[in-house]
């Protein structure tokens, strides 16, 4: 699937496979044409710098929702040797639209949190969307506990357009279980990093977003609502979105700048999905430097980090 | 024929020769229609005395009830709204301060106090709706932040009395960061051993529900408040289905266990002295 303005970019590279198709056996000899095709290289080449190092914050809130864009069962499976799947809240149920389980990078073991998407209407309906229920925080905080318990440091992966806004999801208390969340991670021994890998939702984000390291991929968002939802409750209407996500200031650079989340993982030229084993290593290579650097401080200290961290979070005039 | 029957039909004073009752001399509920003298109403706490419906308050009121004598010292009075994002919907966020400022006489969503209640030291975090629906940006997320510290500084129990819509969209990524920030110290607080009382009251909603108004060592709540996380509208536009009578009332939450307790306004005083003296 195309974006909009990805429209001139997918011109030119079919020009250029219209042009590559229709050589003749000998014509790579020709310098004439290898130079034609060099220079079109070099223009598409300009064109995809020019066009994503200049995107709106609603381009880029299209693209932290691409249909291709790796969901986080695709970062474990890539950046884990081996990965162990843990299920289920011990109260209700198992909840997919949240996913978690251990798992070793170079050897060394981490608890993997996060929610996941479906990429075909059948997974997305399993997976509510990333749409994770009351039980689906549970798991995700007793799966922490159980890191804790064993020491080990804790990766969250957050993708979500919100918590589940169901009336199952009030009835088993919502609210509730990402208060109970945000304020149990405060507490955790060990180190916690959190990474906003596509769409970062308000609470339904936060419930497994506290952490020592809050990074963000250099696509995703993460505001207090979507962008649509905000144009709804300001505009009434959904019409104005791009408006919206640009008076959020939702991107990855907006949010590093008001210093609310730590660091930016570079992702490949076109987003994620255009090359996800870079993007694989870029987040795998993030979690391993993270780690080592948050495992030289204490745990008292870094939990004391971690709260002056967030308590430091806001702008006031008095 | 009984003699106050009326004689004449229709009214046939002229409107220019009626006497207009002063305002604020009753008060008309608006459930039952019950009139009520404005003082008598302030005695029960603004509730009504016919059907028990719990008038939408704010803090100033609440102090009133709660502090001994109606003494108590506000903390943090001079704070108010940055602009940290330049946001503009259909007015820019300074002038909505402005204006929102002007009219409900307050600085933002929340004030902070401290005093006795028949008492007993404790500090007050009480949220207005009347500025700009309760919602939480940095100001009531840093006053709720200090109110907390206070209380952990003095060892004073906490009451923290939320009625809010949820997060201010205004500070988009900053709001968001407030539900982090006041659950810390509420951590912080917890691992003092101070006890911390959550009043929720018409409507908790959102962020103000998921962060520290369920974090409560008690969490009680007025009779027939809306709490929920997310709202009924955007419920029932989700599952495009109307939703059950009762639903994300009080006495739902109660029945599914999020609830110690629904306390009616006029017994909160008593109910809560109560409480923290067995604590002590």
């Amino acid at each position: 699937m195309n974006l909009d303005f990805e429209q001139p970019i997918i011109e030119l590279e079919q020009k250029l496979a219209l042009m590559k198709s229709q050589l003749g056996a000998n014509d790579n000899q020709n310098p004439a044409i290898s130079t034609a095709i060099k220079t079109l290289e070099d223009e598409i080449l300009k064109l995809k710098k020019e066009t994503y190092q200049n995107l709106t914050r609603w381009q880029k809130v299209q693209l932290s929702r691409h249909p291709d864009r790796p969901y986080t069962l695709d970062y474990i499976e890539n950046i884990c040797d081996e990965f162990i799947e843990l299920h289920g809240d011990r109260n209700f149920s198992d909840d997919l639209a949240m996913v978690g389980g251990l798992g070793t990078i170079e050897g060394k073991s981490i608890m993997f949190v996060g929610q996941q998407k479906g990429r075909n209407t059948k997974q997305r309906q399993l997976r509510n969307f990333g749409m994770a229920n009351p039980e689906g925080y549970r798991k995700a905080l007793r799966l922490m506990k159980i890191a804790e318990k064993f020491n080990k440091p804790i990766v969250t992966l957050i993708d979500t357009p919100g918590a589940f806004p169901g009336i199952e999801a009030e009835q088993r208390g919502q609210a509730e279980a990402i208060a109970r969340n945000i304020q149990e991670m405060f507490k955790l021994k060990v180190p916690v990093i959190c990474i906003i890998i596509g769409e970062g939702a308000s609470g339904g984000a936060l419930g497994i977003a506290v952490g020592d390291q809050v990074l963000m991929l250099e696509n995703a968002w993460y505001s207090v609502i979507s962008p649509e939802n905000c144009s709804a409750i300001l505009w009434r209407t959904w019409d104005y979105k791009e408006q919206a996500a640009q008076a959020l200031k939702l991107t990855a650079q907006d949010m590093l700048g008001f210093k609310l989340i730590d660091g930016i993982i570079p992702e490949p030229l076109g987003g994620a999905h255009t090359d996800p084993l870079s993007a694989y290593q870029a987040v795998k290579q993030a979690i391993l430097q993270t780690i080592d650097n948050l495992e030289k401080i204490s745990p008292q200290e870094r939990i004391s980090q971690r709260i002056d961290k967030f308590d430091n979070m806001g702008v006031v005039n008095e | 024929m009984a003699w106050f029957n009326r004689k004449e039909q229709g009214i046939t004073t002229p409107t220019t020769e009626k006497k207009e009752t002063p305002d604020g001399l009753w008060y008309k509920c608006p459930e039952c229609k019950y009139l009520t003298p404005s003082s008598e109403h302030k005695y029960y706490a603004y509730t009504c005395i016919s059907c028990g419906y719990h008038e939408r308050i704010g803090s100033q009121e609440y102090f009133e009830i709660l502090f001994d004598e109606e003494q108590f010292t506000e903390l943090d009075t001079n704070m108010y709204s940055a602009d940290p994002l330049q946001f503009v919907d259909s007015k820019p966020y300074p002038k909505r301060i402005a204006t929102t400022m002007d009219n409900s006489g307050l600085k933002d969503a929340v004030r902070c106090a401290y005093g006795k209640m028949n008492g007993i030291d404790i500090t007050v975090a009480c949220m207005d709706f009347g500025f700009i629906g309760g919602s939480m940006g940095s100001v009531v997320g840093e006053k709720i932040a200090r109110a907390i510290e206070y209380a952990l500084q003095h060892k004073t129990p906490l009451i923290i009395i939320s009625r809010s819509g949820g997060a201010r969209m205004q500070e988009a990524g900053y709001s968001l960061m407030q539900l982090a920030k006041t659950s810390a110290k509420l951590a912080l607080l917890a691992e003092a051993k101070v006890p911390y009382i959550s009043l929720m009251t018409d409507p908790t909603t959102g962020g103000v529900s998921a962060s520290y108004a369920m974090l409560g060592d008690f969490n009680t709540a007025e009779p027939k408040a809306l709490i929920g996380f997310a709202g009924p509208r955007v419920i029932r536009e989700t599952i495009g289905k109307d939703l059950p009578k009762g639903f994300q009332t009080s006495e739902y939450l109660l029945e599914h266990g999020f609830l110690d307790f629904i306390v009616e306004r006029k017994n909160l005083k008593a109910k809560y002295t109560a409480l923290l003296k067995m604590l002590k």
